[in-house]
């Protein structure tokens, strides 16, 4: 194969007799794998620094493209490539063979011979490394040798354990903890053959990105308390398949056995996780498994007034009836939440217009606004701006609304690679954060609620310096903010910075693209737009679509409850998570007919009238679009005939409506959205401006800022008793003045418009007016146990 | 006899209350200072160049070339480390030195730092010897007042600042790049190289880091001249240096003689042997250098001989072992030592010591057989050039040196059935007719 190498600098070398070249400052453990070499290495990791500690991968080096040789074996993860070098490794070196086999008998003699009960066992580095680069026969135990041993094994959090005797001080997890996730909890103590990975007392590897060293530890030292002991390697079955808890799109494996998941590890992705993904994206996967997971359709019976089991026909029937009265009474509204799959998505969205013949769609289950509806259509769909990449290229990055280590940890790993080469990273926050300490990022301390004017100040912020180079973030919780998404839009447009979308579930951009939206049809066609509208009802064969823009979710809530709408579809939505939970609640009762299609049961389901089903993402094949709008399909990981994805539920409930949606299967409706396509007439049109209220804050009080940490009470966490116990502990946090005044008290009251909450309190560098709180670490969760975000809220001491 | 020798830097030990900086000024003290800072900076590393001056801790680097590595253009401040972590076994030249004057160290570092363009320096002192690090923070405070430290030292708008450092007690931090991190208050373990300390050193900055002995040198080259010093020694090892006889000798203590002096001398000088005892096997450098035996004897101790001979001059730690003591006994003690200094990062080191130290009890206990010999051999041919930094090269220098010289040895303990040595005879309290 002879392709031009790129401008890089290219070294030209010799290994094991044959000539290769290869990037400048590539590592000759690296270059010897272009001539198929594999030098064993335990410390060495391509993600990370080199540091030469296990000295097992020596080479011989007679000439060092000096004309000159090293005078002893070097370790090959440490010596870049030089022009002109000549290497020799194990392969034609007897002298770096006897070197390797040395360094493995080494490490092999503390190493305990547990592996047939080790969960490393099978899939071992130092397993396969000694079967490949040592000896047979242990000289030290014919020796009489005495291993080094320690009690076993010891906690280095909730969910992470370490067994000190398999370890092998490679440091690759104390590297890992310090250079990529920057949560340097764990490190070397002790010295010589005691040397071990310690923490200090009372400071666990409280990491979001913890599980991580277990799959680069290249022995067993590391396990997680949730799959120690549970299987074999050589007894799963590998899936790869990609995370559905962030919009992140990280690769994932699932490794599974007798059809239920027994882990989940990291897939190696450059363009977009690398090697890394978060605890949640590997150990939060029990929710489907739960004791309340539904198994079969229940409709409500007519006499009983009770919810009982049903058969599919039936429950399709009951729907397509219910649905079809409802419409004619009033209207059916559709929220779809933001976990679907992106074909589901499609489903609900057809569904909607040519079933239900309405554009009352909303998967915004948080918080949103008109405004970010029309954001989401001009500037948000059919888009690619940023990647994972361009971050790394970025020279300055901005994070409105988006606190990336809680809510997009991708994000976050990335930001930290890129910060270290350089990139500067600004904050408009409330505070700062332990993750953008960990960026080293500068604090616009911003006010809750008053993003718009930070994000406008910073066109002229000389500090900041945005230019073409730059990329600007916005999260999700930006829609809370009025104008701030316009304000985005302008310093984009003012400084030449792109402008990307950060959503916080991993459904969230494909329902964007599909049309989860009161204003947007599939492929970004403009509901407002009616050569869109025409173009859409002739892919689906339809003679028209509804012109009316539809009620985002706020608007179908009050509708129910103003009885304007009189029937309700709903796909995965918790109500706490709805804006007001209150007025969702007293809609969903309001309603006179709901179909739920649900997971597991809920608040929803124990209140709809028809209740199906539906299949959690193992069981069916599926297509994420993440953050940068990048497509990413995955398959099933079981094929499971009793769990049906929501758009077969959906084509059912059609047929029975009749009016088909030309689909059953995932591979139908993506085939079908294919056809459909993107659309390549005129876009929405920009946001108009929204009327700014005048904020003014009462005495007394201050403004709440909010946002989800990463590990908090979500449904999908439920079940994961060690991951959930490394989540950070609810607090409120309030400004250094106001903590002064509260004179060593040790807890907070904070009490809004929908109730109190009372949290242990922590000073930090908020400004005077704000306090925050985690969304959802407490009871049900801010919105409907606090206030709305943004809104006022009082505090008060609590004597302990 | 006593021609042989030639005291500078031990001079003034036998004064009265030496360590001050009254005692040390009487007897010519801080005399170089002036001249030196007079002098233009690169005059003075020119100065330490031609004097011939290698470094004293052990691998013998010229010190003038060292200093010359020093990127003068690089914008970060530069950094004056001396390295008194003195802990190898039987090496015991710093520690008496800093005792006995700790102003020659002082005035080294504050000419030396001139040199260098350091306004900051730093000691490195061994952990354990505490009262060698209150002589040198009352030396350095006796310095500040006097005005040969702090700011524009004696007018000449040069500034430095000295800072004595005490470590925790680790062997591993006498190697320079885990000195460095053990004093930025890192876990003291080797780093890797490049960069280099010449480039990114203490704090990522430009650093030099010498021996106690190097700097201390430096006052008499600038006030006597490098000729002056270069007319000693050797035609490669110039100057003096200060040899640590320790041991079975009548007399042990420091000698201080131009380089290229031969142990028959030393021992001359230390007044013999034990009485009735002979010379069995010496230790050139302390115990990381390869052990020599009597055949060595007339051999000239300098870099370049004692290299030759397939040991090394290290840290000039004589130490002498007359024929009563059991070289695997005193073998097992020293790997016992490396085990228990080795810091743990790399494996051969960390694991090879914790193997070494199981077989050589065995043997010593008259266990095993003649093949765990050729084991030991190859375990530390795994080591020796395997490991990350010198400390486990050095682990195996007794060993295979020792089986070099003394197979049989070895083998008589497994003949034996244990060891055939009275270990009460190589005390230093077995003296004739005290033994009953």
């Amino acid at each position: 194969m002879t392709t031009t190498p790129e401008k890089t600098d290219v070294v030209t070398l010799t290994i094991d007799g044959i000539q290769v070249s290869v990037p400048k400052d590539t590592l000759v453990i690296r270059a010897a794998e272009q001539v198929g070499v594999q030098i064993p290495r335990f410390c060495d990791h391509p993600l990370l620094a080199p540091v030469g500690a296990c000295r097992q991968c020596l080479v011989e080096i007679p000439d060092a493209g000096n004309g000159r040789g090293m005078p002893k074996p070097q370790a090959s993860c440490t010596i870049p490539v030089a022009e002109g070098m000549v290497v020799n490794t194990q392969v034609t070196s007897p002298v770096a063979d006897k070197a390797q086999q040395g360094q493995m008998e080494f490490l092999l003699i503390n190493h305990p011979l547990d592996c047939p009960v080790c969960d490393k066992g099978g899939e071992c580095p130092l397993q396969n490394q000694a079967m490949s680069n040592g000896r047979g026969e242990s000289r030290f135990s014919a020796t009489g040798g005495v291993k080094r041993t320690f009690p076993k094994p010891i906690n280095i959090s909730a969910q992470i354990l370490l067994d000190r005797e398999r370890c092998i001080v490679c440091q690759r997890c104390t590297r890992f903890a310090s250079e990529i996730a920057g949560d340097p909890f764990i490190a070397l103590v002790e010295r010589g053959a005691q040397q071990q990975i310690g923490i200090a007392d009372n400071a666990p590897f409280l990491s979001y990105f913890s599980g991580n060293t277990i799959q680069i530890c290249p022995v067993g030292a590391l396990t997680s308390a949730d799959y120690r002991f549970r299987s074999r390697p050589f007894d799963l079955v590998s899936t790869p398949s990609i995370a559905e808890h962030d919009a992140c799109g990280s690769a994932i494996r699932v490794d599974h056995r007798r059809g239920k998941v027994m882990r989940r590890l990291a897939g190696n992705d450059p363009e977009v996780n690398e090697e890394w993904i978060t605890d949640k994206d590997r150990f939060g996967f029990h929710y489907a498994r739960q004791a309340d997971r539904l198994t079969h359709p229940l409709v409500r019976d007519t006499t009983s007034g009770e919810l009982r089991p049903a058969s599919w026909p039936e429950a399709f029937a009951v729907a397509a009836r219910g649905l079809a009265a409802a419409r004619t009474s009033g209207g059916v509204g559709v929220l779809t939440g933001g976990r679907l799959i992106a074909e589901d998505a499609y489903a609900y969205s057809k569904f909607a217009r040519v079933v239900l013949g309405t554009n009352d769609i909303d998967f915004r289950a948080r918080p949103h606004s008109a405004e970010e509806a029309a954001f989401l259509a001009s500037e948000v769909v059919l888009r690619m701006p940023v990647t994972y990449a361009d971050l790394e290229k970025a020279s300055v990055v901005v994070l409105a609304g988006l606190e990336p280590e809680d809510e997009a940890g991708s994000i976050f790993l990335r930001l930290r690679k890129a910060v270290a080469a350089g990139t500067r990273v600004v904050a408009v926050a409330p505070y700062s954060s332990r993750g953008l300490r960990k960026l080293k990022g500068r604090l616009v301390a911003t006010s809750a609620g008053d993003e718009r004017e930070a994000l406008a100040a910073l066109a002229a912020d000389a500090d900041a310096a945005l230019d073409a180079g730059a990329v600007i973030l916005v999260g999700e919780r930006l829609a809370a903010v009025p104008g701030a998404l316009t304000a985005a839009v302008d310093l984009a447009r003012t400084t030449g910075a792109r402008l990307a979308w950060v959503p916080r579930r991993a459904g969230d951009r494909g329902a964007v693209e599909t049309g989860c939206l009161p204003n947007l049809l599939p492929g970004g066609r403009p509901v407002a737009d009616p050569t869109a509208r025409v173009d859409a009802a002739a892919a689906w064969g339809v003679t028209s679509l509804p012109e009316q823009p539809g009620r985002d979710g706020d608007g179908i809530v009050a509708a129910l409850n103003a009885g304007e709408l009189t029937g309700l579809v709903v796909g995965g939505v918790a109500l706490d998570d709805l804006p007001d939970p209150e007025a969702a609640r007293q809609a969903l009762a309001a309603a006179e007919f709901v179909v739920s299609l649900e997971l597991r049961e809920n608040e929803v389901t124990r209140a709809a009238d028809v209740v199906f089903p539906v299949a959690p993402v193992s069981d069916k094949a599926g297509l994420f679009v993440t953050w940068e709008g990048r497509p990413r399909t995955f398959d099933a990981v079981f094929s499971n005939p009793g769990s049906l994805p929501d758009l077969r539920i959906l084509s059912g409930i059609a047929e029975e409506s009749g009016v088909p949606l030309g689909f059953r299967t995932v591979e139908e409706a993506r085939r079908q959205m294919n056809e459909v396509g993107p659309w390549d007439g005129a876009r929405a049109p920009a946001a108009a401006a929204p009327k700014i209220k005048q904020r003014r804050l009462a005495r007394n009080k201050f403004w709440l800022a909010t946002w989800k940490q990463m590990l908090d009470n979500g449904a999908m966490l439920d079940g994961d008793t060690a991951l959930s116990a490394t989540a950070r502990p609810a607090v409120a946090r309030v400004p250094h003045a106001t903590y002064d005044v509260l004179a060593g008290a040790t807890h907070v009251t904070l009490a809004g418009d929908r109730g109190e909450v009372t949290l242990p309190v922590e000073a930090a560098d908020l400004p005077d007016d704000t306090v925050w709180v985690p969304a959802n670490n407490d009871g049900n969760g801010v919105l409907a146990d606090l206030a709305s975000p943004g809104s006022a809220v009082t505090v008060k001491a609590v004597k302990a | 006899m006593t021609d042989m020798l030639t005291p500078v830097l031990t001079a003034n030990w036998g004064t009265d209350r030496s360590w001050t900086l009254e005692a040390y000024e009487a007897q010519g003290g801080y005399a170089a200072l002036p001249k030196a800072l007079k002098m233009k900076q690169d005059d003075v590393i020119t100065a330490v160049k031609d004097s011939g001056l290698r470094g004293r801790g052990g691998a013998g680097f010229p010190t003038g070339m060292k200093w010359s590595f020093i990127p003068q253009d690089n914008p970060n401040p530069k950094y004056l480390v001396v390295n008194a972590d003195e802990s190898e076994p039987g090496t015991c030249k710093d520690i008496p030195l800093m005792m006995a004057s700790p102003h020659t160290l002082v005035e080294g570092v504050i000419i030396s730092s001139y040199a260098i363009r350091a306004n900051h320096a730093f000691i490195y002192v061994r952990g354990e010897v505490l009262h060698v690090v209150r002589r040198l923070q009352r030396a350095v405070q006796e310095a500040y007042a006097a005005g040969h430290l702090g700011k524009n030292i004696h007018g000449s708008g040069y500034d430095l600042d000295l800072v004595i450092h005490a470590g925790a007690g680790a062997y591993i931090c006498g190697e320079e790049t885990a000195l460095l991190d053990s004093l930025e208050g890192r876990r003291g373990q080797p780093r890797l190289r490049p960069p280099f300390p010449a480039v990114a050193g203490l704090y990522a900055s430009p650093t030099v880091i010498n021996n106690v002995e190097s700097i201390a040198s430096v006052p008499s080259i600038i006030d006597k001249g490098a000729d002056w010093f270069a007319s000693m020694g050797t035609e490669k090892s110039k100057g003096y240096v200060i040899y640590s006889l320790s041991g079975h000798v009548k007399t042990p203590g420091q000698y201080e003689a131009p380089l290229g002096i031969t142990l028959r001398e030393l021992i001359d000088l230390g007044g013999g042997m034990r009485a009735g005892h002979e010379l069995k096997f010496w230790t050139p450098g302390g115990s990381s250098t390869p052990l020599l035996t009597a055949e060595q004897l007339d051999m000239p101790l300098d870099y370049e001989a004692v290299g030759a001979a397939g040991s090394m001059l290290g840290t000039r730690a004589l130490q002498i072992f007359d024929e009563t003591t059991c070289v695997v006994r005193a073998v097992l003690r020293w790997t016992e030592f490396y085990k228990h200094e080795s810091c743990g990062k790399c494996t051969p080191c960390r694991e090879g010591t914790w193997w070494l130290v199981q077989v050589l009890t065995r043997l010593e206990k008259g266990q095993g057989s003649e093949e765990d010999l050729d084991v030991l051999l190859d375990q530390c041919e795994n080591i020796l050039g395997r490991s990350f930094c010198a400390l486990g090269d050095g682990a195996t220098s007794p060993i295979s040196s020792s089986i070099q010289h003394f197979r049989d040895e070895y083998l008589a303990h497994l003949t034996h059935g244990g060891c055939p040595f009275d270990p009460a005879a190589s005390t230093a309290f077995a003296q004739e007719g005290a033994l009953a």
